[in-house]
């Protein structure tokens, strides 16, 4: 229960009804670092993500055994509250999918939901989670046009900032690079590395390279098994498991 | 390519058939043939449009010769068939059919909208495929069995406890059951609308920490609006021209009022009654079903137009 | 903070309740209509009502007219409206180029399927009893229902050809059939379940329908079934019809007796319809 652990995954198995997808993953989430999870495709980082904010309770026939405690605290008991558990730990997904509603209002959404009515206390946080996601420059005499109308790599930033909107403690990212261009990429890593500061951050990415660059620590994940997880450099420099070896080097995924 | 030749001696052949399909047809004749009659069967859906339109317009026409246009649609009094005082103000039958539409529109738009967000945010899906033909049952009932139901059954057993002056035929009656005679048709559309916001948006709106409500409030139904408001319209639209169970149920008493105690009659109703009747082509009462059906005709056609409209300016698109 | 989560929990809940009544309303609706017309319609419901003409007295009424007028013009109907309407759909979806004619085809088409019952009785009085001189008869009737059901039976059949895979066409061309023999070997067979399954909910649709053979004079008190389809007639609905306006009470019984008799016609055809969508959806 040390506080510099903000996430205790402990033994989870899980489940799509007969098919396990996650097979006793155990580990431990750092506050204030990046944690990267790298793996084939399939392997179940990415179910493995959404069990951390519960997403997974959407579809039907997801179940997980196991436990995760989040602050210290389980969050699979019977009336843990899952609203605001998403609101505490933020995601950000593979595609852009801002709201078809103006840039503002797809900042101001969390807030409002959360119970922020004041117009000016609005403001203040769209433009500062725009600028936490430092887009704000960029859209700032545009804030009431649609979102839509942002280029990819825009739009992914917006979601970031309205990730970022309600304040949350951890956040989550699938992938959020994958359908941008390496320019666009490169700002979002960039963005990555001083969000940390503020925010404990775990990144699923299909790019070793970018693992290398952005994380403090990486997870290697293989057919819903953790194979190993330990500080970046040492998985990438000197790998214990003979898998995580073959993987890196390219032997195979 | 030596079909190229004979495609630019046919040019007029290419607006009805594709240019690229037509160099697949080795043998000409016998596919010829086929292909004018097919379309053939196709422009009776165009002759269709035109003969309801000519139909409407001359025979109203005759109508119009003997009463003006404005008494007809500014009157208040309509008594086209009993002398001595015969009058062809259609309002009254104008505001039956409002009536009927605003009641039903009442039950079937929020319910319908009610049930589509059930079914998209808060069912399981072994509880969708159950409604599912339920709702394909319901929208199948024939018109005349509602409107038997909305005599025999609502007016008696639900309405008398509830109002007890309320007479036996009366408009609330009718407007309940063409209310649900709409409602399937206000779900599916309203869920098909919903059902074509990208699952990404939803997801997105999830992991916002929202509930399901706001989800569906704040979200959905703002990115499925173009498609629900053109479900909405395009049930309004059914309701206008709904006959039987307004003819079964409503009465036949064409009367300007408010209270939906009493029997009215719509625009449909009174022409099933002048057609049940004995009354002699040719004169001014036969004519007289001509011009109210054309009134008709112009209200759900617009109805349809603007439907279609909001459905073509503003589809959201997401890339 | 924590009121705050509470209301928005609650209206959640509360929102949940709500729309999970409103849902519930129209099958209680339609139990209750059920149950009406099953309880009212059995009291009546003998053999004799099939073979019995209408009367002027309930006990002796029967819907021996209206059956076999529904039989002659749907039976006439059915040819009609399967043949044009998906010669249509496959001039439509297979051979008509993209431009703005067949646009405004189609959007006639979608118009069309918006146009109250009623009117499509104008229209076939106007054109079929009156100016092609057919009278009221059943092929006046037939040709009236047709209409009315077509854009729905066309627009169902166009989806039907749209969801057979290019992948078979293509396949058909490259052992060097023509486009005919494409369409009509290939492509109509793999889409005729849908085909058919649309086909069988717009004649179920026709077999209630009331008002426009009402308005092209279809008879409602009829003594005698049509020999020829350029007898005169009456339906079933219509006869349903008029039983709800007569005053004596036991007419009340009588027209439930029709009506359970339509509603298991529907409950068979939905059936038909639906049994043929599970058994060919599987490939």
């Amino acid at each position: 229960m040390s506080n510099q652990n903000v996430l205790e995954i402990k033994n989870v198995d899980f489940f799509y009804d007969d098919f396990q997808a996650l097979e006793n993953i155990t580990m431990d989430i750092e506050k204030n670092k990046v944690t990267a999870l790298i793996g084939p495709s399939g392997c179940g980082k990415s179910t493995f993500l959404r069990t951390i904010n519960r997403m997974n309770d959407l579809i039907e026939g997801a179940r997980l055994e196991g436990d995760i405690l989040f602050d210290g605290e389980s969050i699979y008991q019977e009336n843990v509250d899952v609203v605001n558990l998403r609101k505490r730990i933020g995601m950000v997904f593979q595609q852009p999918n801002p709201f078809p509603k103006s840039i503002f209002e797809n900042v101001a959404y969390g807030p409002k939901i959360h119970g922020v009515t004041d117009k000016a206390e609005l403001e203040e946080i769209v433009v500062e989670s725009l600028k936490g996601a430092a887009l704000y420059d960029e859209v700032k005499d545009r804030l009431d046009k649609s979102a839509l109308g942002l280029s990819g790599g825009q739009q992914q930033r917006l979601c970031i900032a309205r990730a970022l909107a309600v304040k949350p403690e951890v956040l989550l990212m699938d992938e959020p690079a994958s359908a941008l261009d390496p320019v666009a990429t490169a700002k979002i890593e960039d963005l990555i590395e001083e969000l940390k500061n503020n925010y404990s951050i775990v990144i699923v990415t299909h790019s070793m390279q970018q693992a290398a660059r952005v994380s403090d620590l990486t997870g290697f994940f293989l057919m819903g098994e953790l194979v190993e997880y330990d500080k970046t450099n040492k998985i990438f420099e000197n790998p214990a498991d003979q898998r995580t070896e073959d993987y890196i080097t390219g032997r195979f995924g | 390519m030596s079909d190229l030749k004979n495609e630019n001696k046919k040019s007029w052949t290419s607006l009805f058939f594709d240019p690229k399909i037509r160099y697949m047809n080795s043998k000409k004749n016998k596919n010829g043939l086929v292909n004018y009659v097919l379309l053939l069967t196709t422009l009776i859906s165009l002759i269709t449009t035109i003969g309801i339109i000519i139909i409407l317009l001359t025979d109203s026409f005759h109508f119009f010769e003997q009463v003006p246009v404005f008494d007809f649609l500014t009157g208040t009094n309509w008594n086209p068939l009993i002398e001595p005082n015969k009058s062809y103000g259609v309002l009254p039958l104008v505001a039956g059919t409002m009536m009927i539409t605003l009641g039903s529109a009442l039950i079937a738009i929020p319910v319908g909208l009610g049930s589509a967000i059930y079914l998209t945010e808060y069912a399981s899906t072994r509880f969708s495929k159950i409604i599912k033909p339920i709702m394909e049952i319901l929208a199948g009932v024939p018109t005349v069995v509602y409107g038997y139901f909305a005599l025999t059954f609502i007016t008696p057993n639900i309405l008398k406890p509830i109002f007890p002056n309320i007479q036996t035929f009366n408009a609330l009656s009718a407007s309940i059951a063409v209310g649900i005679m709409i409602l399937p048709m206000v779900i599916s559309l309203s869920e098909d609308a919903l059902n074509a916001v990208p699952e990404s948006i939803r997801q997105g709106a999830y992991a916002m920490g929202s509930t399901r409500f706001e989800v569906a409030s704040r979200v959905m139904v703002p990115s499925a609006l173009s498609g629900i408001l053109s479900s909405f319209i395009l049930a309004i639209s059914r309701a206008i021209g709904e006959t039987m169970i307004v003819a079964v149920a409503a009465g036949m008493r064409p009367q300007l009022t408010s209270s939906f105690l009493k029997p009215i009659q719509t625009m449909t109703g009174f022409i099933v009654q002048i057609s049940m009747g004995d009354t002699p082509v040719g004169s001014l009462s036969y004519y007289t079903i001509f011009a109210v059906g054309l009134l008709l005709f112009l209200m759900t056609l617009s109805l349809n137009i603007i439907s279609h409209l909001i459905l073509k300016k503003y589809r959201e698109v997401y890339q | 903070m924590a009121d705050l989560k509470k209301k928005r929990m609650l209206t959640d809940k509360i929102f949940k309740v709500i729309f999970l009544i409103f849902i519930s309303l129209g099958l209680v609706v339609l139990a209750a209509l059920i149950y009406d017309i099953v309880s009212k319609g059995m009291v009546m419901l003998d053999w004799e009502f099939f073979t019995r003409f209408d009367s002027r007295f309930p006990e002796k009424a029967g819907i021996k007219a209206g059956l076999f007028g529904t039989i002659y013009v749907i039976g006439l109907m059915i040819p009609i409206t399967f043949f044009v309407g998906t010669a249509t759909a496959i001039y439509l979806e297979e051979y008509a180029p993209k431009n703005k004619l067949t646009d405004l085809i189609k959007l006639n088409i979608a118009n069309l399927a918006g146009i109250p019952s009623i009117i499509y009785g104008m229209l076939g009085l106007g054109v079929f009893v009156r100016y092609l001189n057919m009278g009221r008869s059943v092929l006046a009737g037939a040709l009236t229902l047709s209409l009315l059901v077509l854009p729905v039976v066309i627009v169902s059949a166009q989806e039907a050809l749209k969801s057979v895979p290019d992948s078979l066409r293509n396949a058909s061309y490259a052992l060097g059939a023509n486009h005919w023999h494409t369409v009509y070997k290939v492509v109509l067979p793999s889409a005729l379940p849908s085909i058919l399954t649309g086909f069988i909910l717009a004649i179920s649709r026709a077999i209630g329908e009331t008002a426009p053979l009402i308005m092209m004079g279809a008879l409602t008190f009829v003594m005698f079934t049509p020999q020829g389809i350029m007898d005169s007639f009456t339906v079933i609905p219509i006869q349903i019809f008029n039983w709800t306006s007569l005053p004596k009470v036991e007419f009340e019984l009588v027209a439930a007796s029709g009506s359970l008799l339509l509603l298991i016609l529907l409950f068979i055809l939905n059936g038909l319809a639906t049994f043929i969508r599970y058994k060919y959806s599987r490939k």
